[in-house]
Protein backbone atom coordinates (compact mmCIF):
# COMPACT_ATOMS: atom_id res chain seq x y z
CA UNK A 1 0.00 0.00 0.00
CA UNK A 2 2.73 2.37 0.95
CA UNK A 3 4.62 2.03 -1.88
CA UNK A 4 1.79 2.22 -4.42
CA UNK A 5 1.04 5.46 -2.60
CA UNK A 6 4.75 6.54 -3.10
CA UNK A 7 4.32 5.97 -6.50
CA UNK A 8 0.78 8.02 -7.18
CA UNK A 9 0.91 11.01 -4.66
CA UNK A 10 4.92 11.64 -4.36
CA UNK A 11 5.93 12.15 -7.75
CA UNK A 12 9.78 12.32 -8.57
CA UNK A 13 11.15 15.61 -10.21
CA UNK A 14 11.92 13.65 -13.25
CA UNK A 15 8.20 13.05 -13.69
CA UNK A 16 6.83 16.00 -13.05
CA UNK A 17 9.52 17.32 -15.49
CA UNK A 18 7.74 15.15 -18.17
CA UNK A 19 4.79 16.13 -17.61
CA UNK A 20 5.68 19.90 -17.98
CA UNK A 21 6.77 18.87 -21.27
CA UNK A 22 4.10 16.77 -22.65
CA UNK A 23 1.84 19.82 -21.27
CA UNK A 24 3.94 22.23 -23.63
CA UNK A 25 4.18 20.00 -26.71
CA UNK A 26 0.43 19.48 -26.44
CA UNK A 27 -0.80 22.73 -26.17
CA UNK A 28 1.83 23.81 -29.04
CA UNK A 29 0.16 21.18 -31.43
CA UNK A 30 -2.82 22.68 -29.90
CA UNK A 31 -1.80 26.25 -31.06
CA UNK A 32 -0.55 24.55 -34.71
CA UNK A 33 -3.68 23.21 -35.23
CA UNK A 34 -6.00 26.29 -34.67
CA UNK A 35 -3.95 28.66 -35.84
CA UNK A 36 -3.93 26.92 -39.29
CA UNK A 37 -7.57 27.14 -39.04
CA UNK A 38 -7.60 30.32 -38.35
CA UNK A 39 -4.91 31.30 -41.16
CA UNK A 40 -7.34 29.56 -43.79
CA UNK A 41 -10.37 31.74 -42.47
CA UNK A 42 -8.32 35.02 -42.62
CA UNK A 43 -6.97 33.72 -46.24
CA UNK A 44 -10.36 33.49 -47.61
CA UNK A 45 -11.66 36.43 -46.25
CA UNK A 46 -8.37 38.66 -47.79
CA UNK A 47 -8.80 36.96 -50.95
CA UNK A 48 -12.67 37.78 -50.77
CA UNK A 49 -12.35 41.24 -49.51
CA UNK A 50 -11.67 42.79 -52.95
CA UNK A 51 -15.05 41.44 -54.71
CA UNK A 52 -17.05 42.37 -51.59
CA UNK A 53 -15.57 45.54 -51.15
CA UNK A 54 -15.95 46.65 -55.47
CA UNK A 55 -19.31 44.34 -55.97
CA UNK A 56 -20.59 44.59 -51.97
CA UNK A 57 -22.36 41.71 -50.70
CA UNK A 58 -25.86 42.14 -51.51
CA UNK A 59 -25.54 41.70 -55.31
CA UNK A 60 -24.14 37.99 -54.68
CA UNK A 61 -27.03 37.47 -53.69
CA UNK A 62 -29.58 39.58 -55.65
CA UNK A 63 -27.79 39.95 -58.88
CA UNK A 64 -29.71 38.65 -61.75
CA UNK A 65 -27.32 35.02 -62.87
CA UNK A 66 -24.01 34.06 -62.12
CA UNK A 67 -21.84 35.51 -64.87
CA UNK A 68 -18.45 36.99 -63.16
CA UNK A 69 -17.12 38.33 -66.26
CA UNK A 70 -19.80 40.39 -67.37
CA UNK A 71 -19.88 41.82 -63.54
CA UNK A 72 -22.99 39.06 -62.49
CA UNK A 73 -22.58 37.09 -59.03
CA UNK A 74 -25.45 35.78 -58.30
CA UNK A 75 -24.51 32.96 -55.67
CA UNK A 76 -28.14 31.55 -54.69
CA UNK A 77 -28.97 29.05 -57.10
CA UNK A 78 -25.52 27.34 -55.88
CA UNK A 79 -26.28 27.41 -52.59
CA UNK A 80 -29.52 26.44 -53.55
CA UNK A 81 -28.02 23.34 -55.25
CA UNK A 82 -25.82 22.43 -52.43
CA UNK A 83 -28.50 22.43 -49.93
CA UNK A 84 -30.87 20.45 -51.98
CA UNK A 85 -28.60 17.71 -52.86
CA UNK A 86 -27.06 17.58 -49.56
CA UNK A 87 -30.33 17.19 -47.94
CA UNK A 88 -31.62 15.07 -50.74
CA UNK A 89 -28.56 12.35 -50.12
CA UNK A 90 -28.46 12.23 -46.77
CA UNK A 91 -32.23 11.38 -46.27
CA UNK A 92 -31.74 8.65 -48.81
CA UNK A 93 -28.22 7.37 -47.00
CA UNK A 94 -29.12 7.78 -43.56
CA UNK A 95 -32.10 5.25 -43.12
CA UNK A 96 -29.93 2.89 -45.69
CA UNK A 97 -26.82 2.85 -43.39
CA UNK A 98 -28.68 2.72 -40.27
CA UNK A 99 -30.69 0.01 -41.39
CA UNK A 100 -27.38 -1.87 -42.66
CA UNK A 101 -25.86 -1.41 -39.68
CA UNK A 102 -28.61 -3.21 -37.57
CA UNK A 103 -28.63 -6.18 -40.09
CA UNK A 104 -24.95 -6.25 -39.70
CA UNK A 105 -25.20 -6.23 -35.66
CA UNK A 106 -28.53 -8.24 -35.20
CA UNK A 107 -29.62 -10.24 -37.77
CA UNK A 108 -26.76 -11.54 -39.94
CA UNK A 109 -24.67 -14.56 -38.99
CA UNK A 110 -21.22 -13.09 -38.32
CA UNK A 111 -19.69 -14.40 -41.32
CA UNK A 112 -21.80 -12.64 -43.37
CA UNK A 113 -21.60 -9.81 -41.18
CA UNK A 114 -17.52 -9.68 -41.45
CA UNK A 115 -18.00 -9.78 -45.35
CA UNK A 116 -20.88 -6.99 -45.29
CA UNK A 117 -18.72 -4.40 -43.10
CA UNK A 118 -15.90 -5.07 -45.26
CA UNK A 119 -17.99 -4.50 -48.61
CA UNK A 120 -19.13 -0.93 -47.26
CA UNK A 121 -15.48 -0.23 -45.98
CA UNK A 122 -14.20 -0.89 -49.95
CA UNK A 123 -17.03 1.32 -50.61
CA UNK A 124 -15.78 4.14 -48.49
CA UNK A 125 -12.21 4.01 -49.85
CA UNK A 126 -13.20 4.32 -53.53
CA UNK A 127 -11.85 7.41 -54.97
CA UNK A 128 -14.84 10.58 -55.73
CA UNK A 129 -13.56 10.86 -59.02
CA UNK A 130 -14.12 7.01 -59.89
CA UNK A 131 -17.46 7.03 -58.61
CA UNK A 132 -18.13 10.59 -60.53
CA UNK A 133 -16.99 8.85 -63.72
CA UNK A 134 -18.89 5.75 -63.04
CA UNK A 135 -21.57 8.22 -62.75
CA UNK A 136 -21.22 9.92 -66.05
CA UNK A 137 -21.29 7.06 -68.08
CA UNK A 138 -23.36 4.85 -66.81
CA UNK A 139 -25.98 6.71 -64.31
CA UNK A 140 -25.96 9.93 -66.36
CA UNK A 141 -26.61 7.80 -69.97
CA UNK A 142 -29.57 6.37 -68.16
CA UNK A 143 -31.37 8.79 -66.40
CA UNK A 144 -30.98 10.84 -70.03
CA UNK A 145 -32.97 7.91 -71.62
CA UNK A 146 -36.35 9.23 -69.49
CA UNK A 147 -35.97 12.45 -69.13
CA UNK A 148 -32.73 14.57 -70.63
CA UNK A 149 -30.22 15.68 -70.04
CA UNK A 150 -29.50 13.27 -67.73
CA UNK A 151 -26.84 14.99 -66.03
CA UNK A 152 -29.43 16.06 -62.54
CA UNK A 153 -29.84 17.23 -59.32
CA UNK A 154 -31.36 13.39 -59.51
CA UNK A 155 -27.94 12.11 -60.80
CA UNK A 156 -25.77 14.14 -57.99
CA UNK A 157 -27.88 12.87 -55.33
CA UNK A 158 -28.03 8.97 -56.05
CA UNK A 159 -24.26 9.50 -56.76
CA UNK A 160 -23.53 11.42 -53.30
CA UNK A 161 -25.92 8.74 -51.42
CA UNK A 162 -24.00 6.03 -52.44
CA UNK A 163 -20.80 8.30 -51.29
CA UNK A 164 -21.70 8.78 -47.66
CA UNK A 165 -23.30 5.55 -47.07
CA UNK A 166 -20.49 3.87 -45.91
CA UNK A 167 -19.63 6.98 -43.06
CA UNK A 168 -22.73 6.36 -41.82
CA UNK A 169 -23.45 2.43 -42.01
CA UNK A 170 -19.84 2.57 -40.47
CA UNK A 171 -20.35 4.56 -38.08
CA UNK A 172 -23.47 3.57 -36.97
CA UNK A 173 -22.15 0.11 -36.75
CA UNK A 174 -19.72 0.66 -34.33
CA UNK A 175 -22.19 3.19 -32.01
CA UNK A 176 -24.70 -0.65 -31.87
CA UNK A 177 -21.57 -2.89 -30.96
CA UNK A 178 -21.11 -0.33 -28.09
CA UNK A 179 -24.58 -0.71 -26.75
CA UNK A 180 -23.46 -2.74 -23.55
CA UNK A 181 -25.01 -6.68 -23.63
CA UNK A 182 -26.70 -5.95 -20.02
CA UNK A 183 -29.03 -3.75 -22.10
CA UNK A 184 -29.54 -6.16 -24.58
CA UNK A 185 -30.10 -8.96 -22.26
CA UNK A 186 -32.45 -6.72 -20.27
CA UNK A 187 -35.01 -6.74 -22.93
CA UNK A 188 -34.49 -10.23 -23.70
CA UNK A 189 -35.49 -11.31 -20.37
CA UNK A 190 -38.29 -8.69 -20.91
CA UNK A 191 -39.80 -10.86 -23.32
CA UNK A 192 -39.35 -8.16 -26.02
CA UNK A 193 -39.17 -9.29 -29.82
CA UNK A 194 -36.08 -8.91 -31.31
CA UNK A 195 -37.44 -5.91 -33.08
CA UNK A 196 -38.77 -4.34 -30.03
CA UNK A 197 -35.54 -4.52 -28.76
CA UNK A 198 -33.67 -2.97 -31.76
CA UNK A 199 -36.34 -0.03 -31.60
CA UNK A 200 -36.90 0.88 -27.90
CA UNK A 201 -33.32 -0.12 -26.48
CA UNK A 202 -30.84 -0.15 -29.22
CA UNK A 203 -31.38 2.86 -31.23
CA UNK A 204 -31.64 5.19 -27.94
CA UNK A 205 -29.23 3.97 -26.05
CA UNK A 206 -27.04 4.12 -29.72
CA UNK A 207 -28.55 7.82 -30.44
CA UNK A 208 -25.29 10.17 -30.17
CA UNK A 209 -23.25 7.87 -32.34
CA UNK A 210 -25.90 7.72 -34.60
CA UNK A 211 -26.42 11.69 -34.42
CA UNK A 212 -22.67 11.75 -34.94
CA UNK A 213 -22.58 9.87 -37.76
CA UNK A 214 -25.23 11.97 -39.74
CA UNK A 215 -22.76 14.98 -38.70
CA UNK A 216 -20.20 13.49 -40.45
CA UNK A 217 -22.06 12.40 -44.07
CA UNK A 218 -23.70 15.52 -43.80
CA UNK A 219 -20.42 17.45 -43.65
CA UNK A 220 -18.94 14.84 -46.66
CA UNK A 221 -21.76 15.44 -48.74
CA UNK A 222 -21.35 19.43 -48.17
CA UNK A 223 -17.66 19.01 -49.50
CA UNK A 224 -17.69 16.62 -52.09
CA UNK A 225 -16.82 18.34 -55.37
CA UNK A 226 -15.32 15.71 -57.98
CA UNK A 227 -17.81 13.52 -58.30
CA UNK A 228 -20.90 15.97 -58.21
CA UNK A 229 -19.28 18.53 -60.85
CA UNK A 230 -19.20 15.51 -63.23
CA UNK A 231 -23.01 14.53 -63.00
CA UNK A 232 -24.85 17.43 -61.51
CA UNK A 233 -24.18 19.39 -65.21
CA UNK A 234 -23.06 22.89 -63.17
CA UNK A 235 -25.46 25.02 -64.94
CA UNK A 236 -25.65 28.06 -62.55
CA UNK A 237 -29.63 27.81 -61.30
CA UNK A 238 -32.33 27.33 -58.96
CA UNK A 239 -33.61 23.80 -60.28
CA UNK A 240 -37.31 23.35 -60.91
CA UNK A 241 -37.07 19.31 -60.73
CA UNK A 242 -34.31 16.74 -60.11
CA UNK A 243 -33.97 16.49 -63.65
CA UNK A 244 -32.51 19.97 -64.10
CA UNK A 245 -28.63 20.31 -63.81
CA UNK A 246 -27.70 22.65 -60.80
CA UNK A 247 -24.19 23.63 -59.80
CA UNK A 248 -23.03 23.52 -55.50
CA UNK A 249 -20.42 25.90 -54.26
CA UNK A 250 -17.45 23.04 -54.23
CA UNK A 251 -18.11 22.62 -58.36
CA UNK A 252 -18.21 26.38 -58.74
CA UNK A 253 -14.69 26.81 -57.32
CA UNK A 254 -13.39 23.74 -58.92
CA UNK A 255 -14.28 24.67 -62.42
CA UNK A 256 -13.57 28.22 -62.45
CA UNK A 257 -10.48 28.63 -60.11
CA UNK A 258 -8.51 27.75 -63.07
CA UNK A 259 -8.61 30.30 -64.99
CA UNK A 260 -10.43 32.91 -63.23
CA UNK A 261 -8.60 36.83 -62.81
CA UNK A 262 -9.42 39.98 -60.85
CA UNK A 263 -12.73 40.24 -59.12
CA UNK A 264 -13.57 37.11 -61.02
CA UNK A 265 -11.06 35.31 -58.49
CA UNK A 266 -12.00 36.92 -55.48
CA UNK A 267 -16.22 36.27 -56.02
CA UNK A 268 -14.47 32.65 -55.81
CA UNK A 269 -13.23 32.96 -52.75
CA UNK A 270 -16.23 34.67 -51.64
CA UNK A 271 -17.93 31.26 -52.88
CA UNK A 272 -15.65 29.70 -50.30
CA UNK A 273 -16.38 31.67 -47.77
CA UNK A 274 -20.16 30.80 -48.51
CA UNK A 275 -19.23 27.44 -47.85
CA UNK A 276 -17.28 27.94 -44.86
CA UNK A 277 -20.52 29.49 -43.56
CA UNK A 278 -22.58 26.68 -44.29
CA UNK A 279 -20.66 24.54 -42.26
CA UNK A 280 -20.20 27.01 -39.87
CA UNK A 281 -23.93 27.06 -39.22
CA UNK A 282 -24.21 22.99 -39.49
CA UNK A 283 -21.60 22.45 -36.84
CA UNK A 284 -23.58 25.17 -34.32
CA UNK A 285 -26.70 23.20 -34.89
CA UNK A 286 -25.10 19.83 -34.25
CA UNK A 287 -23.77 21.16 -31.03
CA UNK A 288 -27.28 22.72 -30.04
CA UNK A 289 -29.01 19.18 -30.85
CA UNK A 290 -26.07 17.54 -29.08
CA UNK A 291 -26.40 19.21 -25.60
CA UNK A 292 -30.36 19.36 -26.11
CA UNK A 293 -29.36 15.63 -25.22
CA UNK B 1 14.47 21.38 -19.08
CA UNK B 2 18.21 21.49 -19.43
CA UNK B 3 17.47 19.59 -22.24
CA UNK B 4 15.83 22.34 -24.28
CA UNK B 5 19.02 24.53 -25.54
CA UNK B 6 20.95 21.02 -26.88
CA UNK B 7 17.49 20.67 -28.41
CA UNK B 8 17.04 24.09 -30.39
CA UNK B 9 20.83 24.12 -31.51
CA UNK B 10 20.05 20.62 -33.05
CA UNK B 11 17.16 22.04 -34.84
CA UNK B 12 18.92 25.00 -36.02
CA UNK B 13 22.02 22.90 -36.75
CA UNK B 14 19.67 20.38 -38.98
CA UNK B 15 17.66 23.51 -40.67
CA UNK B 16 20.96 25.17 -42.06
CA UNK B 17 22.42 21.64 -43.13
CA UNK B 18 19.24 21.53 -45.17
CA UNK B 19 19.44 24.82 -46.49
CA UNK B 20 23.03 24.45 -47.23
CA UNK B 21 22.43 20.62 -48.94
CA UNK B 22 19.64 22.35 -50.84
CA UNK B 23 21.95 25.49 -51.72
CA UNK B 24 24.51 23.18 -53.19
CA UNK B 25 23.21 22.17 -56.58
CA UNK B 26 22.59 25.86 -57.40
CA UNK B 27 25.57 27.49 -56.83
CA UNK B 28 27.22 24.59 -58.66
CA UNK B 29 25.41 24.69 -61.70
CA UNK B 30 25.61 28.57 -62.04
CA UNK B 31 29.90 27.50 -62.36
CA UNK B 32 29.37 24.96 -64.47
CA UNK B 33 26.57 27.07 -67.05
CA UNK B 34 29.07 29.97 -67.03
CA UNK B 35 30.13 29.40 -70.71
CA UNK B 36 26.69 28.54 -71.36
CA UNK B 37 23.35 30.64 -71.71
CA UNK B 38 22.66 32.17 -68.19
CA UNK B 39 19.91 34.49 -66.70
CA UNK B 40 16.34 35.52 -66.55
CA UNK B 41 13.83 35.80 -68.81
CA UNK B 42 10.25 37.57 -67.92
CA UNK B 43 7.11 36.62 -69.83
CA UNK B 44 4.18 37.87 -68.69
CA UNK B 45 0.48 37.97 -70.65
CA UNK B 46 -2.46 35.60 -71.56
CA UNK B 47 -3.66 32.93 -69.46
CA UNK B 48 -3.83 30.77 -72.25
CA UNK B 49 -0.25 30.55 -73.51
CA UNK B 50 1.02 30.68 -69.93
CA UNK B 51 0.61 27.23 -69.13
CA UNK B 52 2.18 26.24 -72.29
CA UNK B 53 5.05 28.54 -72.08
CA UNK B 54 5.44 27.69 -68.53
CA UNK B 55 5.89 23.97 -69.31
CA UNK B 56 8.50 24.99 -72.11
CA UNK B 57 10.18 27.43 -70.06
CA UNK B 58 10.56 24.25 -67.59
CA UNK B 59 11.94 22.28 -70.23
CA UNK B 60 14.38 25.28 -71.70
CA UNK B 61 15.56 25.39 -68.00
CA UNK B 62 16.47 22.24 -68.05
CA UNK B 63 18.74 22.23 -70.68
CA UNK B 64 20.34 25.67 -69.54
CA UNK B 65 20.34 25.38 -66.16
CA UNK B 66 21.89 29.12 -65.84
CA UNK B 67 18.47 30.36 -66.99
CA UNK B 68 15.79 31.46 -64.87
CA UNK B 69 12.40 31.68 -66.28
CA UNK B 70 9.45 33.85 -64.93
CA UNK B 71 6.09 33.10 -66.53
CA UNK B 72 3.36 35.46 -64.81
CA UNK B 73 -0.74 35.43 -66.86
CA UNK B 74 -2.45 38.34 -66.54
CA UNK B 75 -4.25 38.51 -70.24
CA UNK B 76 -3.39 39.18 -73.53
CA UNK B 77 -3.82 43.36 -73.22
CA UNK B 78 -1.13 43.09 -70.19
CA UNK B 79 1.10 41.11 -72.08
CA UNK B 80 1.36 43.45 -74.87
CA UNK B 81 1.44 46.72 -72.28
CA UNK B 82 4.34 44.85 -70.75
CA UNK B 83 6.36 44.33 -73.60
CA UNK B 84 5.94 47.59 -75.10
CA UNK B 85 6.95 49.22 -71.46
CA UNK B 86 9.74 46.93 -71.08
CA UNK B 87 8.03 45.17 -67.79
CA UNK B 88 8.61 41.84 -69.53
CA UNK B 89 11.07 40.93 -71.91
CA UNK B 90 8.17 38.58 -73.74
CA UNK B 91 4.67 39.23 -73.77
CA UNK B 92 2.33 36.28 -74.63
CA UNK B 93 -1.16 37.17 -76.72
CA UNK B 94 -3.98 34.68 -77.84
CA UNK B 95 -4.79 36.30 -81.11
CA UNK B 96 -2.80 37.06 -84.23
CA UNK B 97 -1.50 40.59 -84.08
CA UNK B 98 -3.68 43.33 -85.42
CA UNK B 99 -1.92 45.78 -88.13
CA UNK B 100 -0.94 48.70 -86.33
CA UNK B 101 0.29 46.44 -83.87
CA UNK B 102 2.73 45.08 -86.56
CA UNK B 103 4.81 48.50 -86.72
CA UNK B 104 5.59 48.54 -83.42
CA UNK B 105 6.23 45.13 -82.31
CA UNK B 106 7.63 41.66 -83.03
CA UNK B 107 4.97 38.39 -83.10
CA UNK B 108 6.24 34.56 -83.10
CA UNK B 109 3.68 32.15 -83.36
CA UNK B 110 4.07 29.16 -80.94
CA UNK B 111 1.11 27.15 -81.56
CA UNK B 112 -2.31 27.53 -82.75
CA UNK B 113 -5.76 26.78 -81.13
CA UNK B 114 -8.46 25.42 -82.43
CA UNK B 115 -12.22 24.55 -81.37
CA UNK B 116 -14.04 21.99 -82.91
CA UNK B 117 -18.03 21.68 -82.57
CA UNK B 118 -18.58 17.81 -80.94
CA UNK B 119 -21.42 15.44 -81.53
CA UNK B 120 -22.09 12.22 -80.54
CA UNK B 121 -21.10 9.50 -83.66
CA UNK B 122 -24.51 7.88 -83.99
CA UNK B 123 -26.15 11.28 -84.83
CA UNK B 124 -27.22 11.74 -88.34
CA UNK B 125 -26.45 15.53 -88.39
CA UNK B 126 -23.00 16.03 -90.43
CA UNK B 127 -23.21 19.78 -90.87
CA UNK B 128 -24.35 22.89 -88.95
CA UNK B 129 -24.00 26.89 -89.80
CA UNK B 130 -22.69 29.08 -87.79
CA UNK B 131 -26.73 30.39 -87.61
CA UNK B 132 -28.20 27.31 -86.76
CA UNK B 133 -25.25 26.98 -83.86
CA UNK B 134 -26.43 30.22 -82.68
CA UNK B 135 -29.75 28.96 -82.52
CA UNK B 136 -28.77 25.79 -80.38
CA UNK B 137 -27.00 27.80 -77.99
CA UNK B 138 -29.35 30.56 -77.88
CA UNK B 139 -32.30 28.17 -77.51
CA UNK B 140 -33.96 29.23 -80.35
CA UNK B 141 -33.67 25.48 -82.00
CA UNK B 142 -34.13 22.88 -78.91
CA UNK B 143 -34.66 19.79 -81.42
CA UNK B 144 -32.32 18.05 -84.08
CA UNK B 145 -35.44 17.77 -86.01
CA UNK B 146 -34.87 21.40 -86.70
CA UNK B 147 -31.89 20.69 -87.74
CA UNK B 148 -31.95 17.49 -90.12
CA UNK B 149 -31.84 15.29 -87.43
CA UNK B 150 -33.93 12.79 -85.36
CA UNK B 151 -36.49 13.62 -83.06
CA UNK B 152 -34.91 14.30 -79.99
CA UNK B 153 -34.11 17.03 -77.68
CA UNK B 154 -30.71 18.58 -77.70
CA UNK B 155 -28.66 18.42 -74.68
CA UNK B 156 -26.47 21.96 -75.25
CA UNK B 157 -22.88 21.99 -73.32
CA UNK B 158 -21.22 24.84 -72.13
CA UNK B 159 -17.91 25.57 -70.87
CA UNK B 160 -17.27 27.14 -67.64
CA UNK B 161 -16.79 30.74 -67.11
CA UNK B 162 -13.06 32.38 -67.74
CA UNK B 163 -11.81 29.23 -69.87
CA UNK B 164 -9.89 30.56 -72.90
CA UNK B 165 -12.18 27.68 -75.22
CA UNK B 166 -15.42 29.33 -73.77
CA UNK B 167 -14.10 33.30 -74.77
CA UNK B 168 -12.86 32.07 -78.66
CA UNK B 169 -16.43 30.18 -79.08
CA UNK B 170 -18.14 33.13 -78.22
CA UNK B 171 -16.31 35.80 -79.80
CA UNK B 172 -16.68 33.82 -82.80
CA UNK B 173 -19.96 33.37 -82.71
CA UNK B 174 -20.65 36.94 -81.63
CA UNK B 175 -22.84 35.64 -78.32
CA UNK B 176 -22.58 36.87 -74.48
CA UNK B 177 -22.09 34.13 -72.44
CA UNK B 178 -25.42 35.29 -70.60
CA UNK B 179 -27.39 34.47 -73.64
CA UNK B 180 -26.66 31.24 -73.75
CA UNK B 181 -29.10 28.38 -72.65
CA UNK B 182 -26.81 25.46 -71.36
CA UNK B 183 -27.99 22.30 -70.14
CA UNK B 184 -24.63 21.16 -69.25
CA UNK B 185 -21.51 23.23 -67.91
CA UNK B 186 -18.32 21.65 -67.82
CA UNK B 187 -14.63 22.14 -66.81
CA UNK B 188 -12.02 20.34 -68.92
CA UNK B 189 -12.13 19.48 -72.83
CA UNK B 190 -11.69 15.55 -71.62
CA UNK B 191 -15.06 16.19 -69.71
CA UNK B 192 -17.03 17.92 -72.67
CA UNK B 193 -15.85 14.77 -74.24
CA UNK B 194 -17.01 12.14 -72.07
CA UNK B 195 -20.61 13.92 -71.38
CA UNK B 196 -20.61 14.08 -75.41
CA UNK B 197 -19.54 10.73 -76.25
CA UNK B 198 -22.33 9.60 -73.14
CA UNK B 199 -25.45 11.54 -74.25
CA UNK B 200 -26.46 10.78 -78.16
CA UNK B 201 -28.63 13.83 -78.50
CA UNK B 202 -25.31 16.48 -77.05
CA UNK B 203 -23.70 19.15 -78.50
CA UNK B 204 -20.52 20.53 -77.55
CA UNK B 205 -17.23 22.22 -78.46
CA UNK B 206 -13.72 21.14 -77.47
CA UNK B 207 -10.08 21.69 -78.31
CA UNK B 208 -9.66 20.34 -81.77
CA UNK B 209 -6.21 18.28 -80.62
CA UNK B 210 -7.50 16.92 -77.69
CA UNK B 211 -11.07 15.69 -79.68
CA UNK B 212 -9.19 14.09 -82.57
CA UNK B 213 -6.65 12.03 -79.95
CA UNK B 214 -9.76 10.85 -78.24
CA UNK B 215 -11.88 9.88 -82.20
CA UNK B 216 -8.86 8.15 -82.94
CA UNK B 217 -8.86 6.14 -80.05
CA UNK B 218 -12.66 5.02 -80.53
CA UNK B 219 -13.91 7.88 -78.70
CA UNK B 220 -17.93 7.97 -80.11
CA UNK B 221 -17.57 11.38 -80.80
CA UNK B 222 -17.56 13.46 -84.70
CA UNK B 223 -16.06 16.96 -85.05
CA UNK B 224 -18.68 18.80 -87.28
CA UNK B 225 -16.75 21.46 -89.73
CA UNK B 226 -17.33 25.44 -89.03
CA UNK B 227 -18.20 27.92 -91.43
CA UNK B 228 -17.75 25.23 -94.28
CA UNK B 229 -14.17 24.24 -93.40
CA UNK B 230 -13.34 20.38 -92.08
CA UNK B 231 -12.49 20.61 -88.49
CA UNK B 232 -8.91 19.11 -88.27
CA UNK B 233 -5.21 19.99 -87.37
CA UNK B 234 -4.15 20.52 -90.83
CA UNK B 235 -7.07 23.47 -91.12
CA UNK B 236 -5.95 24.85 -87.58
CA UNK B 237 -2.38 24.25 -89.17
CA UNK B 238 -2.75 26.74 -92.06
CA UNK B 239 -5.20 28.89 -90.32
CA UNK B 240 -7.84 28.53 -92.84
CA UNK B 241 -10.21 26.44 -90.32
CA UNK B 242 -11.99 29.67 -88.78
CA UNK B 243 -12.68 28.93 -85.05
CA UNK B 244 -9.03 28.69 -84.27
CA UNK B 245 -6.13 31.69 -83.29
CA UNK B 246 -2.38 31.97 -83.37
CA UNK B 247 -0.99 31.99 -80.09
CA UNK B 248 2.17 34.53 -79.97
CA UNK B 249 4.93 35.48 -78.18
CA UNK B 250 5.42 39.39 -78.72
CA UNK B 251 9.11 41.46 -78.22
CA UNK B 252 9.37 45.58 -78.82
CA UNK B 253 12.46 44.82 -81.12
CA UNK B 254 14.50 41.73 -82.99
CA UNK B 255 15.03 39.21 -80.22
CA UNK B 256 18.66 38.68 -79.60
CA UNK B 257 20.19 36.40 -76.97
CA UNK B 258 18.19 34.66 -74.38
CA UNK B 259 15.21 36.16 -75.62
CA UNK B 260 15.80 34.88 -79.47
CA UNK B 261 17.05 31.45 -78.03
CA UNK B 262 13.84 30.93 -76.32
CA UNK B 263 11.47 31.67 -78.94
CA UNK B 264 13.27 29.94 -81.12
CA UNK B 265 13.17 27.10 -78.60
CA UNK B 266 9.29 27.59 -78.66
CA UNK B 267 9.19 27.37 -82.38
CA UNK B 268 11.00 24.33 -82.54
CA UNK B 269 9.81 21.06 -83.14
CA UNK B 270 11.08 20.37 -79.57
CA UNK B 271 8.28 21.49 -78.10
CA UNK B 272 6.08 19.81 -80.18
CA UNK B 273 4.78 17.44 -77.18
CA UNK B 274 4.27 19.66 -74.83
CA UNK B 275 2.24 21.86 -77.36
CA UNK B 276 0.27 18.56 -78.27
CA UNK B 277 0.04 17.70 -74.39
CA UNK B 278 -1.72 21.11 -74.08
CA UNK B 279 -4.49 20.40 -76.64
CA UNK B 280 -2.98 22.84 -78.99
CA UNK B 281 -1.87 22.57 -82.66
CA UNK B 282 1.93 22.79 -83.16
CA UNK B 283 3.00 25.04 -85.97
CA UNK B 284 4.93 22.84 -87.73
CA UNK B 285 3.97 19.50 -88.64
CA UNK B 286 5.07 16.06 -88.48
CA UNK B 287 1.56 14.73 -89.98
Amino acid sequence: MTSLKNKTLYLSKEKINRDVWLTWVLKFLGVITGGIILLIIIFLILEALPALREVGITPFFTDASWHPNQGLYNLTPMLWGTLLITLGSVLIATPLGIFSAIFCQYYAPPAVANLYRRLIELLAGIPSVVYGFWGLVTLVPLINRFHPPGTSLLAGIAILSLMILPTIALVADASFAKVPQAYLMGATSLGLSRWGTIWGVAIPAAKSGLLTGVILEVGRAIGETMAVLMVCGNVVQTPESIFNPIRTLTANIALEMAYALGNHRSALFVTGLALMGMIFLLVVGAEVLISNE
Amino acid sequence: MENRPKFISLTIGLALGLGLISCAPNSATKDAADGNLSGKLTLTGSSTVAPLVGEIAKRFEAENPGVRIDVQSGGSSRGLADARQGLADIGMVSRALKEDEVKELKGFTIARDGIGVIIHSSNPVDNLTDEQVVQIYTGEIDNWQEVGGKDAPITVVNKAEGRSTLELFLKYFKLENSQIKADVVIGDNQQGIKTVAGNANALGYVSIGSAEYDIGQGVEIKLLPVGGVEANTKTVQDGSFPLSRPLTLVTTNQPEGLTEKFINFAQSEATNDIVKEQNFVPIQGEN
